[in-house]
């Protein structure tokens, strides 16, 4: 019985190193750039790590295929380098048939944010060989902020302009009101000094009673 | 401002500046424009860095000063705008004032379009990321826009947002309704400040003159901290002597100069006569010329530094690019190869796997070529220096700063465009008497506004090289030529005299009386006759954006058709037609008067007194 069991696990072992090689069926090469991408706070990469990917791809595949239990197992890398870049190739749960490139593809776009994030990376720096990035959308404000400015501008210049022009005819307007009631005031002083005169006048006395003196 | 009191015709007062301030500011900003940031860097750097400063100062002083000189004086004395001085000092040279007028209006219109785009782009600053930082995406969302890609989107956001350009000036394209809303803005901010004419311009001098000089302070002091500013600067300022040699140079300097100092537009010849008359404007012409080339050469540092930097910046992308090529190929260490040991391991690969080495055919990244890449012109604002403002830090900041500095240089060179469309208007009396200047100044808005739509299509931008390249160099040139010969030899050398010593005290010495009778003549004509015999060696060509060349993102150099180049002839011609035509006209009826008053016996004249001639009437002027 065990030796059955043996038997059977170093065969699975040998399909599965048989199965994956590089650059060749369905498998996908991937490149890890740890130290770009975190300087100083780079993590080593060990098996640790490996074991981590495998993981977050057999997540991917399971969000994917909708609850396929896939696990670590289904998911063999080789031809690992010091870059920290290997190739692998997904089986299914169970069996060793591989997965195509095609659903692989697909499940890693799905979940390409969580296994970005698993390892503290973005798309430059975790790269899968062969697939892009789905490009950002680029953001498209309700309102473009230039046309918010452009109003800005040109209400402040409109009411400048109009103020510039209306100012003086105002101004205008007003300075002939008060010089209509200055003239107004001056004719009546003038009508006041006439009378005044007159009133003021010395009543002289020598030219006056002529007809009291002389009658001829 | 009008004076009416009973019994009195209205008399117009002649508007006056407010303070003296005011006059050399608005000078100042006249002369001092756009070209000072994006053509005198661009000129210092092809032509031998250090060593240009050498033609283009001596231009000045024998060139520029004294055309300066004489145009402040003769304003200033005359107290009149560009038609009525040449008219007073003799009516047969009265076309050059309409010359002036026509220079004025044309150069005011496609240099306004210039400010258009200005404002476009400031309008699109306040966005965070720039728009000039990424491409868009194509109709299928899956990649970035071909044109983007091809090119770069700095480029793609110039000439295909902001201008949507077409690849032949043959094909007009149709009108760009942003662009229009820009253009509007530009002439309504034009004519809120000289709403008032020298009252309200002398107010917006204030800032506009003085704003360019804090904006490019702060430039510098930002831009020598970034990386590679030496290095662009080392570049700018490194002399080669060679160049000297080469009378491409001089003729450039003494150009350069020339349309630098705005003469021979006419807007200095009214600014001066707005002055008291006792001014001394020989130290006012000294003045505003050693400040419009100290800020050239003020503004080609920043510039530089900013080059420098670009092209730093330029070159360790494209030397990552190649440590990503290697480091992937042969799967080295993640940052084994770095920006400081890259030429080691270079140099190592290449002479340890030779073929494999090529086969990755990396990209060549020379310093030395990114620097030379020179650019001048709307290339160098709205291309190069845009590209530079993504990478640094702050980049909205920067690039607010930067398109309203540009703006406030043009602005206050348009004042004097106008000017010198609006005072000889006035002096012409073409004009019913009823209008106020309010409104005149609204029409001549209004009419250059719907003037520019025409640079508002999709092939604006070829012609407004175009109208730069011909408008702006040839006639004004020629005016400037009969100017000087106006002055020295129908005023006189010593009237002339005679009036400096009125206004400022002393008789011009003997460096100035050189320069006016022998060397600024003399080197006016070489340019002018050098100028055109370089035009007209070649058939004009254009750069023209065309996506479907098989070369692009480069520019594809097309000749101008037939059409086009007739319109260049006008546009150089039809300014100037109007001083031999006035000359002519005013012979032919100096002709008749004389004839008709030989067959009129005045009964009542007995020859006891001599009645006064024309040049008694014009010296006592």
């Amino acid at each position: 019985m065990l030796e059955k069991i043996l038997l059977l696990l170093s065969l699975s072992l040998s399909v599965a190193e048989g199965l994956c090689k590089p650059g060749v069926g369905e498998a996908y090469k991937v490149r890890f750039s740890i130290k770009t991408a975190l300087g100083d706070q780079a993590y080593p990469w060990n098996k640790n790590e490996m074991f981590l990917f495998r993981a977050a791809l057999a997540f991917a595949m399971r969000d994917f295929t909708n609850g396929e239990e896939f696990g670590v197992s289904d998911i063999h890398p080789c031809n690992e380098t010091q870059r920290v870049s290997f190739w692998f190739v997904v089986t299914r749960p169970k069996t060793m048939d591989l997965v195509d490139k095609g659903t692989v593809e697909m499940a890693i776009k799905k979940s390409r944010n969580r296994i970005n994030g698993a390892f503290l990376l973005t798309d430059k720096t975790l790269e899968f060989d062969g697939i892009y990035p789905t490009l950002a959308a680029p953001v498209s404000p309700d309102t473009p902020p230039w046309l918010i400015v452009f109003g800005v501008v040109m209400g402040a210049v409109s009411v400048g302009i109009i103020a510039l022009l209306v100012y003086p005819l105002v101004q205008r307007k007003l300075k002939k009101n008060m010089d209509a009631d200055d003239e107004d005031s001056d004719e009546e002083t003038g009508v006041k000094t006439a009378e005044n005169g007159a009133n003021d006048g010395i009543y002289n006395s020598t030219f006056s009673d002529d007809e009291r003196f002389t009658q001829m | 401002q009008r004076k009416a009191s009973p019994g009195y015709p209205l008399i117009q007062e002649r508007p006056k500046w407010d303070n003296k301030a005011q006059y050399l500011l608005t000078c100042i900003g006249f002369a001092v424009g756009i070209g000072n940031v994006w053509r005198f860097p661009y000129l210092c750097q092809i032509y031998g860095g250090g060593a240009f400063l050498i033609p283009y100062l001596i231009a000045l002083v024998f060139e520029g000063l004294p055309l300066l000189f004489l145009e402040l004086a003769v304003g200033q004395r005359l107290r009149k705008g560009s038609v009525g001085v040449w008219k007073t000092i003799n009516p047969v040279i009265g076309g050059v004032g309409i010359a002036c007028l026509i220079v004025s209006f044309l150069v005011g219109v496609f240099y306004n379009t210039i400010l258009a785009w200005v404002l476009w782009y400031f309008f699109h600053s306040f966005q965070e990321p720039l728009p000039w930082s990424t491409c868009p995406l194509n109709e299928s969302r899956i990649d970035y826009n071909l044109e983007c890609k091809k090119s770069t989107p700095v480029n793609y956001f110039w000439y295909r947002e902001t201008l949507n350009i077409t690849p032949d000036i043959e094909i007009s394209g149709s009108v760009e309704w942003g662009m229009v809303i820009c253009l509007a803005s530009a002439w309504c901010i034009v004519y809120i400040c000289f709403i008032k004419g020298i009252d309200s311009v002398g107010k917006a001098v204030y800032v506009t003159s003085t704003f360019p000089y804090l904006v490019l302070t702060i430039f510098l002091i930002r831009a020598l901290t970034l990386p590679g500013a030496t290095d662009g600067l080392l570049y700018l300022f490194t002399p080669d002597w060679q160049t000297l040699t080469n009378p491409r140079v001089w003729l450039d300097a003494a150009t350069q100069i020339f349309f630098s100092l705005s003469v021979a537009f006419g807007g200095l010849i009214s600014f001066s006569s707005y002055n008291e008359e006792k001014n001394n404007c020989e130290r006012d012409a000294v003045l505003v010329g050693v400040i419009n080339s100290a800020t050239s050469i003020y503004a080609s540092i920043p510039i530089f530094s900013i080059l420098g930097f670009k092209a730093t910046t330029a070159f360790n992308a494209c030397k990552d690019e190649n440590i990503l090529a290697l480091t992937n190929y042969f799967e080295f260490s993640d940052q084994n190869i770095t920006l400081q040991n890259y030429d080691y391991w270079y140099e190592y690969l290449n002479t340890t796997y030779p073929e494999k080495f090529q086969s990755l055919s990396l990209r060549e990244c020379d310093l030395q070529k990114l620097l030379k890449q020179s650019v001048s012109g709307t290339g160098l604002a709205f291309i190069v220096f845009t590209e530079a403002v993504i990478s640094m830090p702050g980049s909205q900041v920067w690039a607010v700063l930067f398109f309203v500095m540009l703006f406030s240089l043009g602005l206050s060179s348009m004042f004097g465009n106008i000017e010198g469309v609006l005072a000889p208007l006035n002096e012409l009396k073409l004009l019913p008497r009823w209008m106020p200047k309010e409104l005149i100044s609204a029409v001549i808005c209004l009419i250059s506004f719907l003037v520019a739509l025409l640079f508002t299509l999709s092939s604006g931008n070829y012609w407004v090289e175009v109208f730069n390249g011909y408008v702006g160099s040839v006639p004004l040139l020629i005016i400037a030529l009969f100017e000087i010969i106006g002055v020295i030899y129908f005023r006189g050398m010593k009237t002339f005299s005679d009036d400096i010593y009125i206004m400022t005290g002393r008789r011009p010495n003997i460096f100035w009386k050189a320069c006016w009778m022998v060397i600024s003549p003399l080197l006016l004509l070489v340019v002018f006759v050098a100028y055109v015999i370089v035009q007209a060696q070649t058939r004009p060509t254009y750069q023209a954006w065309n996506p479907d060349y098989e070369k692009f993102p480069e520019t594809e150099e097309k000749l101008y058709p037939d059409w086009v180049f007739a319109i260049i002839i006008l546009l150089c011609v039809v300014p100037v037609i109007s001083i031999p035509l006035v000359a002519l006209y005013q012979l032919l009826r100096g002709r008749f008067r004389k004839s008709s008053v030989g067959m009129e016996l005045n009964p009542y004249d007995n020859d006891a007194f001599v009645t006064d001639t024309q040049e008694q009437k014009t010296q006592r002027a």
